[in-house]
């Protein structure tokens, strides 16, 4: 394999990403490219960003061996790498450290965020009150309505939430408003996207700033399990916890990477948000990727019983990634990953969140199938205490 | 054969006067009103109709081209019923040059050279795609080129002097300089900073300059044709159409040539 050094200056990732945008934000992207270039291998911001992690987010975060799982699965062993232990509880927070100390540099009073299930805006409003910054998260009404305890947590972080009306009324939605926003007050506004999307250098800056999770991982896994894994397996909504733990591994050719997609009612049912299972290529919030459509280019809406894999479209890098064979993506039902959600609760004593279930059902699918010697890593992305309505309700359990 | 859009150019420049440009969504109010209204907006004086592509995401449209494509998406519209009625306009008008705007996805969807080939024969004189810059679009340019149809390209008052020469190298017909910060729909307009940089722009670009966003009447879209070669007026005429959806081509008709006789009024100072 030839070395891995993507995106290009232009922001491409082979014939995906790029900055398809109005000209009215090209300005602020090329001062952002422009600022990143500068304090990406700046010693200061490098150390800043690393004693924020350690100090305010509580990494690194541990691996944990699911031992009890593994042995009654009877192949592979599993391993969860505990992002949900983050402070905010997901990995969400490590691009928003990195995002708000950019922010500050460029002298930005004021944040804004898009966010789904809330867990990038929660975290986007913890670092905004950690610097001092004025934060709006846009956020569908839709979705302010199926996630009433994150936008309350929001609001006691001190940021506005505003309700997004148009479209679907959902995060695709929530983006449009976030990128009007900053067309708008482009001025004294920083745009903190939540995932591995967006216009040129986003799908970058925010691979980096998730970078972290798999490069623990690199030092980790020796001491815990003794080797580097057989399989690297995530969920992939927008993408980003899957690239933070991907990218790290994909000079180490040896190690499979696996992406879960949400297969909501199941591949060929029409309700899912596999843009790369079922998706074809596009142009949509500023890059060129997979996106879930119909003939006539225009977007459809998704399904998933997770709010934050409900997304038509996909980070430009994991297109690439699965157009060069070097990660592979798999679809997880609704029921397979409340199943895997339930399992986990009673088997390893971890509540995980939703999103994350997807990736940990696709492990004990896969485990059985491969000999006890053989290891998976599972990005455990974020913990389930958000989905507690949603899982009560669909399992038709009393909340009380 | 010339485009439309130069010949409409050279007249106007000939005659002294300023181009005018009103913009509506193909398929709002209604699909069967859109062939009505572009003939309406011709006869009233229009000497270029942008026809917007509806599209589920115009990240770069404010609230009243949301819910105007939103709508036009509700009753069915599409990009290649949009191409059929530029086909049917042309039926009966060979000389009101049509502009397509609108996104990229349904152009890619539809495969671009397919969508550059049935624009050509429907008789799209030029096309816009909001989310193509200059350096995403030079295989687009050069496709629409081949066929005599004008890329066009907008400009921004945040365009630095390096991107407005790129978006020069590759513009024809015109380019559209954007008045404001923000979308479509917003704000209020001043008319000064407009002058300063579509002062800047013809340093740089040599085609024709347009100015929209922030024009709603025959007064703005008079002062602004002092600076420029052409008004461009979208959010407000949609919204004229959006309040009375039954009289659309009347509507149009009427709303047009006030602004018209504003522009084309003699002189008194």
């Amino acid at each position: 394999m030839k070395p891995y050094d993507l995106p290009d200056a232009r922001g491409h990732f082979g014939p995906y990403g790029g900055i398809f945008v109005a000209e009215t934000l090209i300005a602020a992207l090329d001062e952002l490219k422009a600022q990143y270039a500068r304090y990406q291998h700046d010693p200061e911001f490098i150390a800043e960003f690393e004693r924020e992690l350690k100090h305010f987010v509580g990494r690194p975060s541990p691996i944990y061996h699911a031992r009890r799982w593994s042995e009654q699965l009877g192949g592979a062993q599993i391993y969860f790498k505990r992002e949900d232990l983050n402070h905010t509880g997901a990995h969400k927070v490590n691009n928003c450290i990195g995002q708000a100390l950019l922010a500050r540099r460029l002298g930005k009073p004021r944040v804004i965020a898009e966010t789904g299930a809330g867990q990038h805006g929660v975290a986007t409003a913890t670092v905004a009150a950690r610097y001092g910054l004025e934060c709006v998260v846009y956020m569908g009404s839709e979705d302010v309505k199926r996630q009433a305890q994150n936008v309350y947590r929001m609001k006691l972080l001190g940021a506005t939430v505003v309700p997004v009306e148009s479209g679907s009324k959902t995060l695709k939605d929530a983006l449009n408003e976030a990128l009007r926003d900053w067309v708008t007050n482009v001025e004294d506004t920083f745009y903190i996207i939540g995932t591995v999307a967006g216009p040129h250098p986003y799908p970058m800056l925010v691979r980096d700033f998730q970078s972290v999770i798999g490069k623990e991982c690199l030092w980790q896994m020796p001491e815990v399990a003794g080797r580097q894994p057989d399989a690297v397996i995530a969920c992939v909504g927008g993408g980003s916890n899957a690239m933070g733990i991907f990218h790290p591994y994909i000079p180490h050719e040896q190690v499979r990477l696996i992406g879960v997609e949400a297969a909501g009612d199941g591949l060929d049912s029409g309700r899912h948000a596999a843009s790369l299972s079922r998706g074809v290529p596009g142009v949509l919030h500023g890059n060129r990727t997979y996106l879930l459509q119909d003939s006539d280019g225009q977007i459809i809406e998704t399904h998933s019983v997770s709010a934050g894999l409900d997304y038509p479209g996909v980070g430009p890098e994991h297109a690439w990634l699965k157009d060069i064979g070097r990660a592979e993506y798999v679809g997880i039902t609704d029921e397979e990953a409340l199943r895997a959600f339930h399992d986990c609760c009673r088997i390893e004593g971890i509540i995980p969140a939703l999103e994350s279930s997807h990736a940990i059902a696709y492990a004990t699918k896969l485990a059985p199938t491969l000999g006890r010697d053989q290891i998976l890593l599972v990005n455990l992305s974020g913990r389930g205490d958000k989905d507690m309505h949603t899982v009560a309700e669909r399992s038709g359990m009393e909340w009380q | 054969m010339a485009n439309r859009i130069d010949t409409r150019f050279e007249r106007l420049r000939a005659e002294g006067r300023k181009a005018l440009i009103p913009f509506v969504t193909a398929g709002d109010p209604s699909i069967e009103s859109t062939l009505p209204v572009m003939h309406a907006l011709a006869r009233a004086g229009a000497d270029v109709i942008e026809l917007g592509v509806p599209f589920s995401d115009p990240m770069a449209d404010g609230p009243v081209i949301q819910r105007s494509s939103e709508r036009a998406l509700a009753r069915g519209m599409t990009l290649g019923k949009t191409l059929a009625t530029v086909a049917e306009f042309r039926g009966t008008d060979s000389d009101t040059p049509v502009v397509l705007m609108g996104y990229a996805n349904p152009i890619e969807a539809r495969g671009r050279e397919g969508f550059v080939a049935q624009a050509a024969e429907a008789g799209v004189d030029g096309v816009l795609v909001v989310d193509y810059p200059p350096e995403e679009a030079e295989d687009f340019a050069a496709l629409l080129a081949a066929r005599g149809l004008h890329p066009i390209f907008l400009l921004a008052p945040t365009s630095s002097a390096e991107r407005i020469a790129a978006v020069g190298r590759l513009a024809r017909g015109y380019v559209y300089y954007v008045s404001l910060r923000g979308v479509t729909g917003a704000g209020h307009l001043d008319v000064g900073e407009v002058a300063k940089n579509v002062a800047e722009i013809r340093r740089r670009v040599n085609v024709s300059v347009g100015v929209g966003f922030g024009i709603r009447d025959g007064a703005t879209a008079r002062r602004v044709a002092e600076v420029a070669d052409a008004v461009v007026i979208g959010s407000a005429l949609v919204q004229a159409l959006a309040d009375q959806p039954d009289r659309a081509p009347e509507v149009s008709g009427h709303w047009l040539a006030e602004i018209r006789a504003a522009l084309d009024a003699p002189r008194y100072d």
